[in-house]
């Protein structure tokens, strides 16, 4: 059973991989892409990873597939016209592309992992058993990978610090509203009441 | 535990809380009316670190299970990243403000990108090397397009950070293969298994990706090509901070992962870091001659530079890192002077980048020609100054290491670099002048810098001010 779902998982990730790459229609890959996400998280589920399979689905298909969408489907981008330039370089690409994986194929043919490898891959995270999975991934990211982590967070800060920097654009030339010039308003200051004479003006 | 650690990244830290600090007080005060300020607090905050670092840590320890290693060897880079990343940014204060880019978000950028150079020669681990390479990279490739209405800022921008994600999936790639080799990402898990029995061909084939991504941040060719036009687009201080710092926290972090990682398989990388040290040389003594423009001729000499930078590691010999890491001492002293030369170039106020320029420009400024001259004699190489004593030491530690092919191809690239270096010299003191002078004046700040980086190449012939001890240590932690 497990290994008829794995199979089914694993096909799927890679159909959707694929149809990614070469379906036409930009909104179709994204879809495509979606169906990816969708079976490695069930892939991860085959794993034991639960908590990883529910964070690719909320954080990947319900956040970042949707964003791609929505840009993908709000900016006017001739994707057909931006494939013309691939025709001509398909050929160079390919050959490229075959010996690097011919190349790729000697390496793992010859695959050998070090005497002591497996000795030196003993998981750092407590056994499945003793705990679950978010609280064993707590222990690891708060303590052993503390460090890590918190360099995420300020590689994180920098890719913010940079979108604001590269996009924001205070313009001078807008009147903005600002509410507490607005309540602070005094009727006494800001208009005058003046008795006007029929037939003569101001 | 984790107290003992955080001690140990405690200049990490103060920095990145400085760098958040001075963000959000620069947001809700005066925004970029408070960026000349913190441009100075910053700068005299890596000063401080570099002092602090540079007169405290007595011996080698490592936190957080080894991911992050402090010894002699980082301490030395550190010192050099944080000394030249300051004085980078106190030069770059005038030209920034004057051309409306002097933005509050700057100098938190090049603090948080020191940051992460600092982790880079820090690592000891795969994942802290990837972290603090991505740390650096990404706060560069955006001060890199700081100057966002001009079409080639952005290019440059762009081209970096396409180039550079390219090159850190290369590197990603022969981590994990590594990785599936060793079983383990720390660096003395993966030494182990390196020199425990034989190189395997997985491993091989993860090193040398590695090696590519790394010779990408170097510049070493043929990873150079985004090189000259990041160069040329950015703006001149931010030319001038990737001409310096970056470049030191790049090569340290690649001779800690030769040597910490692979330093069992010395005769297995040694030819690979040759060829690239030899193409980097000989490709940016050769392309440069026909540049016009003086920033894309310091990116070619940087390539030349880092070419010669390579050979040293090339020797895999304790001797040849203390060669790199005086070498690396040395290229950024000339370059911070370098730069504030071309920085104080401008006519009406526009800066010029063109060499034509400087026709006879030793009548107007003596001083500064002078002071010009000395740089550039050193970054040729010409004995007595200081450029000559360091690629001296390269090329001794070439041959000591069995390469004299590469020592005598060094010495031929040196004597073509020197042609362009000596163009320069050449308007300066005998070239036309144009009708349209440069302006003379500028900042003390700039002058002082020039005038500083030029004298320290004339005087530090007499013991290179003791860099030689220093970076004896730190390579006899890294090689052993």
């Amino acid at each position: 059973m497990t290994v008829f779902a794995f199979y089914l998982f694993a096909l799927c990730t890679i159909v959707g991989g694929l149809f990614t790459v070469i379906s036409r229609n930009p909104v179709h890959s994204v879809l495509w892409l979606i169906l990816a996400f969708l079976s490695s998280a069930g892939l991860f589920v085959l794993l034991g990873a639960e908590f990883v399979a529910m964070l690719l689905v909320i954080v990947y298909v319900g956040a970042v597939a949707v964003l791609f969408l929505f840009v993908v489907m709000m900016l006017d981008v001739d994707f057909a016209e931006l494939r013309a330039g691939m025709a001509k370089y398909m050929p160079l690409a390919l050959l490229i592309g075959v010996i690097l994986l011919m190349q790729l194929g000697m390496a793992f043919g010859a695959w050998e992992t070090s005497e002591i490898a497996a000795t030196q891959l003993s998981a750092p995270a407590p056994l499945a058993a003793e705990t679950q999975n978010t609280a064993a991934l707590g222990l690891l990211l708060y303590d052993r990978y503390f460090l890590l982590f918190q360099l995420a967070g300020l590689i994180l800060l920098v890719a913010m610090i940079g979108a604001i920097v590269l996009t924001l654009r205070h313009r001078q030339d807008v009147k903005r509203q600002n509410v507490l010039a607005q309540m602070y308003r005094d009727p006494k200051k800001a208009m005058e009441l003046r008795d006007v004479k029929p037939g003569q003006g101001l | 535990m984790i107290s003992a650690d955080l001690n140990i990244i405690l200049p990490e830290i103060v920095l990145a809380v400085f760098a958040m600090l001075a963000l959000i007080g620069a947001v809700y005060t005066g925004k970029d009316k408070l960026a000349p300020v913190l441009v100075w607090a910053s700068a005299a905050v890596m000063l401080l670190m570099a002092i602090w670092i540079g007169t405290t840590g007595g011996q080698d320890q490592t936190a957080f299970w080894g991911m992050f290693t402090d010894d002699a060897f980082a301490r030395f880079a550190k010192v050099a990243i944080l000394l030249s990343a300051a004085v980078v940014l106190l030069m770059s204060e005038g030209y920034m403000s004057r051309h409306g880019l002097l933005r509050f978000e700057y100098p938190v950028l090049v603090l948080l990108s020191v940051v992460g150079m600092m982790v880079m020669v820090s690592a000891g681990d795969l994942m802290t090397l990837y972290m603090g390479l991505e740390l650096q990279s990404l706060a560069l490739y955006v001060v890199a397009s700081l100057r966002r209405d001009s079409e080639r800022s952005t290019e440059a921008g762009l081209k970096y950070f396409v180039l550079g994600a390219l090159s850190s999936g290369l590197l990603l790639y022969g981590a994990s293969l590594v990785y599936g080799f060793a079983g383990t990402t720390l660096f003395s898990g993966v030494i182990a298994a390196a020199t425990e029995g034989h190189m395997s061909l997985g491993l091989l084939i993860g090193l040398v990706l590695m090696i590519s991504g790394l010779a990408f941040k170097v510049s070493a060719v043929p990873f150079h090509m985004w090189t000259p036009d990041v160069y040329e687009g950015s703006p001149t201080p931010v030319t001038a901070f990737f001409a310096t710092a970056p470049k030191v926290a790049a090569m340290g972090l690649f001779a800690r992962l030769l040597f910490d990682a692979f330093g069992g398989a010395i005769a297995d990388w040694s030819q690979v870091v040759a060829l690239l040290s030899l193409l980097s040389m000989f490709l940016g003594a050769i392309a440069a001659i026909g540049q016009r423009n003086i920033k894309r001729l310091m990116a070619y000499s940087s390539i030349t530079h880092m070419g010669f930078a390579l050979m040293g590691l090339a020797a895999g010999t304790a001797f040849g890192v203390q060669a790199m890491l005086v070498y690396m001492a040395i290229y950024v002293t000339m370059n911070v002077g370098t730069f504030a030369f071309i920085l104080s170039l401008s006519r009406e106020g526009q800066p010029v980048t063109d060499i034509g320029a400087l026709g006879m420009y030793s009548k107007r400024e003596p001083g500064k020609a002078l002071a010009m001259l000395v740089l550039l004699f050193s970054l040729a190489g010409v004995p007595p100054l200081v450029g000559f004593f360091g690629k001296l030491y390269v090329l001794q530690a070439a041959y000591g290491g069995g390469l004299a092919w590469l020592a005598v191809a060094g010495v031929i690239a040196s004597v073509i670099s020197a042609y362009y270096y000596l163009r320069i010299v050449f308007f300066m003191y005998f070239g036309e002048e144009r009708e349209e002078a440069l302006d003379t004046g500028g900042s003390p700040v700039l002058w002082g810098c020039l005038m500083v980086s030029a004298f320290l190449m004339v005087a530090g012939v007499v013991n290179l001010f003791g860099v030689e001890g220093a970076a004896a240590a730190a390579a006899a932690t890294l090689v052993n």
